[in-house]
């Protein structure tokens, strides 16, 4: 086992590093809080969950081994009842909503270009107002928020299954294949996304789906962090009592990874997710921002800003509205990824009262 | 050198009795909505020199007991009733003189050692903290009065040790110098939680025997709160029984090993395993969980694991009544259950209940 | 820890090799240096035929590769198309332009974070908490250029407006200094400085918010540690077993996010060098790919490489000296 990937023990830095989500510039930021990888001790101890209250009593290992009902139901609970993390699905909703049914009404809006309202500000007509060339920008936002939807759920997807895949195989078997596997992470990870997305924009342009290549290629480079992740749960989980109790009565490799350790890492999972689909979108809007992203005649929230930054200070709308729709998308993304985190692990929760 | 600010005088015995009273202690916690009953009105009390052991299960609140004379409760606990120590009133006492307290009049020792000490300081370094927190030692002197109290903790070469992690010890090792630390200022009170749970039996008696060397050091009393009767056979005056957040029995060493009065105690004596049982080694449990304290308590909390029940035990909850003059009990049928031969209330499990 | 460092060296040596197999490939397919020459029609076909020459065109990829890597082993990074000299030439003068761009809001923001993470973990639960983990939210969603642009147009915008004359204005938005000011060092310095207002503002904006969110979480987790309680139980003062027992531990880990965000911070000083036209590294990369200019473009991603990986190995060497239970041999 080479020391770059030491079991990890109690403070181990490379499972509690936020900062290392997704490298980018936007991804960066972004704040995974990974679990502990060890800590099984207190969930068994009455005393600890007395001290705060909680008046559950774990049930022991035999009934820990598939996720009962009841735990995804409580979990469901307490994200409903997360004021913040519900207005911020609501708002994702609406905007997904909004901008779906626009597409389904006025699918080629964004194309339109009016020749009498070049820059005009919002009025009945133009709620949003028009871009330098016409262009309604309330179309050109809904369209740009239906580009950036797809990427998001595209990466997220993609990344997602290929991160399960990759960090389960890590975790599971260790050894010789974790140290490979995680070599190769690391390889990954170390030319941050928007560099290799800018040193491949001359090919994405020229490219006839933009859209998805540009999705696969954010995908192919964010599925490291989910797969790290997946990896620290599986490998913590290994060691967990009713996971020796299966091996014990023979069950399969493949049972024991879908039906015990899977189930149990789906908590972290999501959350990882939303983080993906968060930086997806900045990733996104942060190269067609650059002018290297979204090509006209397509349209992208970050593309219209590139439009419109010269003439921003005075026609306020080119910029507003594109940005404020922008934020609200990541903004919701984020505020309900910290949402399921707190429904999945409240005592991990970032926000804890 | 203990602090002016105690009442106790120069004998070491408070004016007002007893250095450590309980009365009617109550610790209610709240979390997220649900409330916890931890302790429903615990009192006793410990006097000079004494050893009195406080046993229960995991969830019966013993440890919240010591943590609540230490002041070191969660803030979601509510206090209530009065803990006294040396005669005055911990309870409500603001950080400022609980830190003038603790270290001096009371120490406490911690189950896990491993996590108990501050990984990224030396040993050396956290013992002479808590010397130089109350007493005027400079740095030699504290060294020096640190490698003493490690020599006294049992640990060999404690000139090198005092630059060691605590990662670098074993956790028999590793305890003993959170006994050390305890000692450090000569309190007169020490509180164990649960010290020797988290280390290997062959380790307990070691540390066990440290602790005691400790008491004959220091002279104080010792509250030793664990799960293991075992532990306090042969250092414990009194004995007291936790369950539920009660103490259900309380008496001499004597009377709670040969005569208990309460099923419960029964039931804990049972399952101790000894050499020369005739049974082929089976042991009695007691069947069940102890009860999870989130509404109040109606009848015996001990009811429902109690072979022994009868109506009454339902409808009200069993008072603390004396049985002798050193002995009370907690049960309706107390005056019967103390003449039941011990070991045999319970049945002897043949099947494995999960 | 010196095996361990010589070990890790050696294995981010190959890493970087294949890294840059990977992005030689890579930057090989997507690009024709000779694009923009073969799309003016007043150049003659055997100047482009030369050039292809020069630039080892005609030759295969492995072989090309091979002579790049000879090059850069002896600290040559070929020659850039789009800049006509040496890529190491332009090099230097860009990269101190996005150090000095880099260096005060990474000190910057570690400051507000460790503050912000700090109090609010303190307090936690009450108004300024809440107010802190939400500010902290919003500059962790919001996209860097679009702080920029907001910064820049909105803000700096009016105050020049109304507070400073045209061509001089009081919070410069663009370039790193005034191309016309004159005289050494220290006289140019007020107008550095001016220049660095908005970009570092920019920079420790997006940059603090995680990792004052991780602080935060650092010091809830060590507030709830054993050793604080025995700490306490010691008879310590609060503000001692604040300072020694709490934020002690709970420093270190952040020290190692930091150095482990280089990565993060090198992207977003690419936007912010965009947005308020700094002649830094981010530019002098964008506008080599856009030109097609693979050297460039490889050196660019080369040093970023590099730069990662060192960053990786201090964190790593950093979280050993603070945190004496790390052990590498």
């Amino acid at each position: 086992m080479t020391e770059q990937f030491h079991e990890p023990g109690p403070g181990d830095p490379k499972y509690q590093r936020p900062g290392h989500t997704l490298d980018d510039p936007e991804f960066a930021r972004l704040d995974v809080p990974l679990d502990e990888v060890d800590g099984t001790v207190e969930e068994h101890d009455p005393e600890r969950y007395a001290e705060e209250g909680r008046g559950e009593l774990r049930a022991t290992g035999a009934n820990e081994a598939v996720k009962s009902r009841g735990q995804w139901n409580q979990a469901f609970r307490r994200f409903a009842h997360d004021k913040t993390a519900m207005a911020g699905l609501i708002l994702f909703v609406l905007l997904a909503g909004t901008a779906l049914v626009n597409v389904l009404l006025n699918p080629g809006g964004y194309t339109v270009s009016y020749s009498n309202a070049y820059l005009v500000p919002p009025s009945w007509q133009h709620p949003f107002g028009t871009t330098l060339i016409g262009i309604d920008l309330f179309q050109a936002c809904m369209r740009g928020l239906i580009v950036d939807l797809q990427v998001a759920f595209i990466v997220a997807g993609v990344s997602t299954i290929i991160g399960i895949g990759v960090g389960a195989t890590a975790g599971f078997f260790g050894g010789k294949i974790d140290a490979a596997l995680m070599q190769f992470v690391n390889l990954i990870l170390m030319v941050p996304t928007l560099v290799v997305l800018i040193v491949l924009s001359n090919t994405l342009k020229s490219s006839s789906n933009t859209t998805v290549v540009l999705a696969l290629l954010v995908a192919a480079l964010s599925w490291t962090y989910m797969s790290r992740l997946v990896r620290a749960e599986f490998l913590s989980l290994r060691k967990r009592d009713f996971i020796e109790a299966a091996r014990a009565i023979g069950a399969s490799r493949r049972r024991i990874i879908f039906r015990h350790m899977l189930p149990n890492a789906m908590g972290p999972i999501a959350v990882n997710t939303t983080l993906t689909m968060a930086g997806a979108v900045l990733l996104e809007s942060t190269l067609s921002f650059l002018g290297l992203g979204i090509q006209p005649p397509d349209v992208s929230l970050g593309r219209l800003l590139f439009d419109g930054q010269s003439y921003a200070t005075i026609d306020w709308w080119v910029f507003a509205f594109p940005a404020g729709i922008l934020l609200a998308l990541i903004l919701s993304i984020f505020v309900v990824g910290d949402g399921l985190q707190a429904a999945v692990d409240p005592r991990k929760s970032r926000n804890r009262k | 050198m203990t602090d002016a600010t105690t009442t106790a005088d120069l004998n070491g015995t408070t004016a007002e009795g007893p250095l450590l009273a309980f009365d009617n202690l109550t610790v209610t916690f709240t979390s997220d909505g649900a409330t916890v009953y931890a302790i429903r009105g615990v009192t006793f009390s410990i006097a000079r020199e004494e050893v009195v052991g406080l046993v229960g299960e995991s969830g019966s609140g013993k440890s919240v007991t010591s943590l609540a004379a230490m002041g070191l409760l969660a803030k979601n606990a509510t206090v209530g009733g009065s803990v006294k120590v040396l005669g005055r009133e911990v309870v409500g006492l603001k950080e400022k003189d609980l830190s003038k307290i603790r270290g001096t009049d009371v120490a406490m020792i911690f189950q896990d050692p491993l996590t108990a000490l501050n990984p990224v300081y030396t040993v050396g370094w956290q013992i002479i903290e808590a010397l130089q927190a109350h007493r005027d030692f400079n740095d030699e002197q504290a060294k020096a009065e640190a490698i003493r109290l490690l020599t006294l903790a049992g640990i060999p070469r404690p000139e090198d040790r005092l630059s060691s992690y605590p990662h670098e010890f074993s956790g028999g090792m590793r305890q003993r110098v959170v006994i050390a630390i305890a000692m450090a200022n000569q309190p007169q009170i020490i509180l164990a939680d649960e010290p020797t749970t988290a280390l290997d039996v062959t380790v307990q008696a070691q540390v066990m025997r440290t602790l005691q060397l400790a008491l004959e050091e220091t002279k104080s009393s010792l509250l030793l709160i664990t799960h293991d009767l075992g532990v306090i056979a042969g250092i414990a005056d009194r004995v007291l029984v936790m369950y539920a957040g009660r103490i259900v029995e309380s008496g001499t060493a004597e009377d709670i090993f040969y005569q208990p009065a309460m099923p419960y105690t029964h039931g804990l004596l049972g399952s101790i395993p000894s050499v020369d049982s005739d049974d082929g080694g089976k042991l009695a449990q007691v069947p069940g969980n102890p009860p999870v304290l989130t509404d109040a308590v109606v009848g015996c909390p001990f009811a429902p694991r109690c072979p022994m029940r009868q109506a009454v035990c339902l409808e009200s909850e069993p008072s603390l009544q004396p049985v002798s003059d050193t002995h009370s009990s907690a049960c309706h049928f107390a005056s019967e259950v103390i003449t039941l031969p011990i070991g045999q209330m319970f049945a002897v499990d043949d099947e494995v209940t999960p | 820890m010196l095996r361990y460092i010589l070990r890790r060296i050696l294995a981010n040596s190959v890493n970087l090799i294949a890294i840059s197999i990977l992005a030689f490939w890579l930057v090989a397919i997507s690009g024709d240096p000779l694009a923009s020459l073969r799309l003016n029609p007043k150049i003659p076909k055997s100047t482009i035929e030369l050039r292809i020459h020069q630039l080892h065109l005609d030759k295969g990829l492995a072989e090309r590769y091979w002579i790049w890597l000879h090059g850069v082993i002896h600290g040559d990074f070929g020659i850039s198309t789009s800049l006509n000299q040496p890529v190491g030439a332009s090099f230097t003068s860009h990269f101190v332009v996005t150090l000095r761009m880099i260096i005060g809001a990474t000190v910057l923001a570690i400051i507000v974070a460790v503050v912000t993470g700090v109090v609010a973990a303190l307090r936690r639960g009450k108004v300024t908490d809440r107010a802190i983990t939400f500010s902290n939210f919003v500059f962790l969603a919001v996209p860097t250029f679009v702080l920029a642009l907001f910064l820049k147009l909105y803000v700096a915008g009016p105050i020049n407006q109304h507070l400073g004359s045209p061509g001089n204005p009081l919070i410069p938005v663009s370039l790193d200094q005034n191309p016309t000011a004159t005289g050494g060092f220290f006289q140019r310095l007020p107008d550095y400085a001016s220049h660095m207002i908005l970009p570092t503002i920019t920079l420790t904006l997006v940059t603090y918010a995680s990792w004052s969110l991780y602080q935060r979480s650092q010091v809830l987790e060590a507030l709830d540690m054993d050793h604080v309680r025995l700490a306490k139980s010691k008879g310590l003062s609060s503000r001692r077993v604040l300072t020694h027992h709490v934020l002690r531990n709970a420093l270190i880990p952040v020290v190692t996010v930091v150095a482990l965000d280089f990565a993060g911070l090198l992207g977003g000083a690419i936007i912010t060098e965009n947005v308020f036209s700094w002649n830094g590294l981010g530019s002098w990369f964008i506008n080599g790919v856009n030109a097609q200019d693979v050297n460039l473009t490889l050196a660019y991603v080369m040093v970023t490489a590099l730069f990662v990986v060192m960053f990786n190995l201090l964190a790593d060497v950093m979280y050993a000296v603070l945190d004496p239970r790390i052990k590498y041999d």
